[in-house]
């Protein structure tokens, strides 16, 4: 048992790979979403993961997290099946997964102060001294430790994911993962948290999965990035390999393009004809 | 042409008829888990303290309000009626009797559907809408036990003691519509009301009624709100269809339990 | 702190609703005027009992003392038997009193009315009062009324 113990931590250590998803699979009514997809997200790594909208980023960090289950294939974070965890277990991994949603998802009847104090007060019983010493750390990491009495009605939006990030950092998590962190941000705010996610990440050790479709904001921070479409990882590699990439397809969405591979028209008959056709 | 159309109709009725007992068996699972996180409430009970402020206190006004004015309109139309036949001294068995047994649990539980019920399901929608629940589920914090399972508890809670309220307000206000307004003798009124309440068969039954409407209007408020679909428009017809619902039920739910009581005796 | 206030809140809410079902039970309802259970059964038989239920008052000289506690047909003596229940304090009443069916009103509810005898022993649980007067019957009145109108005509 002992052994196994050693084995098993060397296990997931030994590729330094924290998230392993093999062959995923999930499907939402009758479209599928994942058909097969394969990624792996390093320890201590900044990780994009990126496609066009409606492609299941989201979702996939809902996989990731064992919000959803998967139709087929596996997920492990950390070593352990999260598809085949019991919901304690399953609650055990998630104390140590942070999870930033694209609206920050704070909890609209509490403050800033409580809104980070939440994972505290309820998974510990430390002392109000102890939590406030942390919320208040957590807070003026993300440089908002004076708006702390704000409701988060009060808040912007960029305010809002800042709060939320520092409450996604309240419990130490060894993994943060940011749905959409920069999209409907000014230019300002898209920069401060740009800089966050860096710092954090650097500073704390954090492994940082970021879902986008920022292609330059998410580029600029990356180690690695994976591209999704179609339900399958169709290209990956260190923002320098895929800026250097052959594919048109990937140039295309790097690259912003209005035109490539994926047609600026919607599929429709000939315009000329569609135009003089006799009614 | 035509049997197509009613082959439509039929499979438009065959489909709702689905997709109500589907709702129908959701709502059921749903409750269920519900009342199973509700274990959480002994060992953390400030969770319901708020949301008895909420469901409970903040219903308390329009109840109040609501019960008086009730009140005093049987206390009118009752003294004119009973004063045809003379027998106005029983006005306060008319008046106690239709609010402890009928209008007591019953216009109470549509009130705490409207004020309640549907800032719950709002509220829940919203959360949902908001991915507040979603995010809590990351935290690690069940939302079935730290949000749903106290707001049903509290609305189990709140419906009695409100439906009491409303009956006793409305006993007042028949008192002083009847008595100080026109004329019934005081000690007729309570003695007469005493002699027929029965407190088994009439308090009882009435707040076994509330008990009853209370966990319907609760369960279909918070099971609507989570069932929504997390979109404005989806919580706002959730809202809708909670009100709606809820009243529905609670009316439908007080024909049987009327009819259960009434046949016991 | 406001979690203070809305416990506080929450308390009066909760007092008001025990208030509430206190003043519906001892007010509204009739636990002030009746123990349940307590008391004497006293047993009469009557002609007719007309419109009398279980739990119709019983009173003497106005004043409640007990309530109907049971109704029976008797099949041999084709009579209604009734059981009343006296609270114990009225322990008082002799053996010859008598026991009449009244109605409060023209229309209003019947009770029991009790007229105490002479004698000097008192009833006691299970005793039988014998002089019973029935209910008046508004359709017989009536029927005896145009019947004597149409003999004295």
């Amino acid at each position: 048992m002992f052994l196994g113990l050693i084995i098993k931590q060397t296990d997931s250590k030994s590729g330094d790979i924290l998230v392993k998803i093999r062959d995923l699979r999930f499907i939402r009514g009758d479209k599928i979403i994942f058909n097969g997809a394969d990624l792996d997200i390093r320890r201590g790594k900044i990780t994009a993961i990126m496609g066009p909208s409606g492609t299941g980023k989201t979702t996939l960090l809902k996989l990731i997290g064992g919000q959803l289950q998967p139709a087929g294939g596996t997920v492990h974070v950390d070593g352990l099946n999260v598809h085949r965890l019991r919901q304690p277990e399953l609650y055990t991994l998630r104390k140590r997964l942070g999870m930033l949603f694209q609206s920050g998802a704070l909890l609209t009847d509490l403050s800033v102060y409580e809104n980070v104090a939440f994972a505290l007060r309820e998974h510990t019983a430390l002392p109000e001294s102890m939590i406030r010493h942390l919320v208040l750390t957590k807070l003026h990491a993300v440089g908002l430790r004076g708006a702390r009495d704000l409701m988060p009605s009060e808040l912007s939006g960029g305010m809002a994911r800042r709060v939320a990030l520092a409450r996604a950092l309240a419990l130490d998590p060894m993994m943060i993962m940011y749905d959409e962190p920069f999209t409907g941000q000014d230019p300002i705010s898209m920069g401060v948290l740009v800089k966050l996610i860096k710092t954090m990440n650097d500073a704390l050790g954090i492994t940082s999965v970021i879902v986008s479709h920022d292609v330059p904001e998410s580029a600029s921070i990356a180690d690695y990035i994976y591209i999704i479409a179609d339900g399958k990882v169709i290209e990956h590699g260190t923002p320098e390999a895929l800026s250097q990439t052959r594919s048109d397809w990937t140039r295309q969405f790097m690259q912003g393009l209005p035109d490539g591979p994926v047609r600026f028209h919607y599929p429709a008959a000939d315009y000329a004809e569609d135009l003089f056709q006799n009614i | 042409m035509r049997i197509s159309n009613l082959i439509n109709v039929i499979t438009g009725l065959g489909r709702f008829g689905l997709g109500f007992l589907q709702r129908l068996g959701r709502s059921v699972l749903f409750l269920l888990r519900t009342l199973a996180a509700c274990s959480v409430l002994f060992a953390r009970p400030g969770l319901i303290v708020r949301q008895l402020y909420a469901v409970g206190v903040l219903t308390v006004l329009i109840i109040v309000v609501a019960g008086l004015f009730v009140g005093m309109v049987l206390g009118l139309q009752g003294y004119n009626i009973l004063v045809r036949f003379n027998s106005e001294a029983s006005l306060g068995v008319m008046v106690g009797l239709s609010l402890v047994r009928e209008l007591g649990p019953v216009v109470t539980a549509l009130l705490f559907a409207g004020r309640a019920g549907s800032a719950l399901t709002a509220e829940i929608g919203l959360m949902k809408a908001t991915e507040q629940l979603s995010g809590m589920e990351m935290m690690a914090v069940d939302p079935y036990k730290r949000v749903l399972a106290p707001r049903l508890i509290a609305g189990f809670i709140s419906m009695p003691i409100l439906a009491a309220m409303f009956s006793c307000v409305g006993v007042l206000g028949g008192y002083f519509v009847g008595v100080g307004l026109l004329g019934v003798d005081a000690g007729a009124y309570w003695s007469q009301m005493q002699n027929s309440v029965d407190l088994w068969d009439d308090v009882l039954n009435g707040m076994i009624k509330s008990i009853v409407f209370g966990f319907i209007a609760t369960w279909i408020a918070v099971f609507e709100g989570y069932d929504s679909v997390p979109t404005s428009e989806g919580v706002s017809m959730a809202t809708t269809r909670s009100v709606v619902s809820a009243s529905l039920v609670v009316l439908a739910a007080n024909f049987l339990l009327t009819a259960l009581m009434l046949g016991e005796e | 702190m406001k979690s203070r206030t809305l416990e506080i809140w929450v308390g009066l809410f909760v007092a008001a609703g025990i208030g509430a079902v206190f003043m519906l039970a001892m007010k509204v309802s009739n636990l002030s005027s009746l123990n349940t259970g307590d008391g004497y059964l006293l047993k009469a038989s009557f002609e007719n009992i007309g419109g009398l239920k279980v739990r119709s008052p019983i009173t003497a000289s106005g004043v409640r003392v007990g309530q109907v506690a049971g109704i029976s047909y008797n099949s041999d003596t084709y009579q209604a038997e009734v059981t009343l229940r006296i609270s114990p304090e009225f322990d008082r009443f002799p053996s010859d009193s008598s026991a009449s069916i009244f109605t409060a009103g023209l229309l209003g509810e019947q009770y029991i009315g009790l007229e105490p005898g002479a004698e000097e022993e008192y009833l006691q649980n299970g005793d039988t009062i014998t002089l019973t007067e029935s209910a008046v019957v508004l359709e017989r009145l009536i029927g005896q009324f145009l019947y004597s109108k149409a003999a004295g005509e």
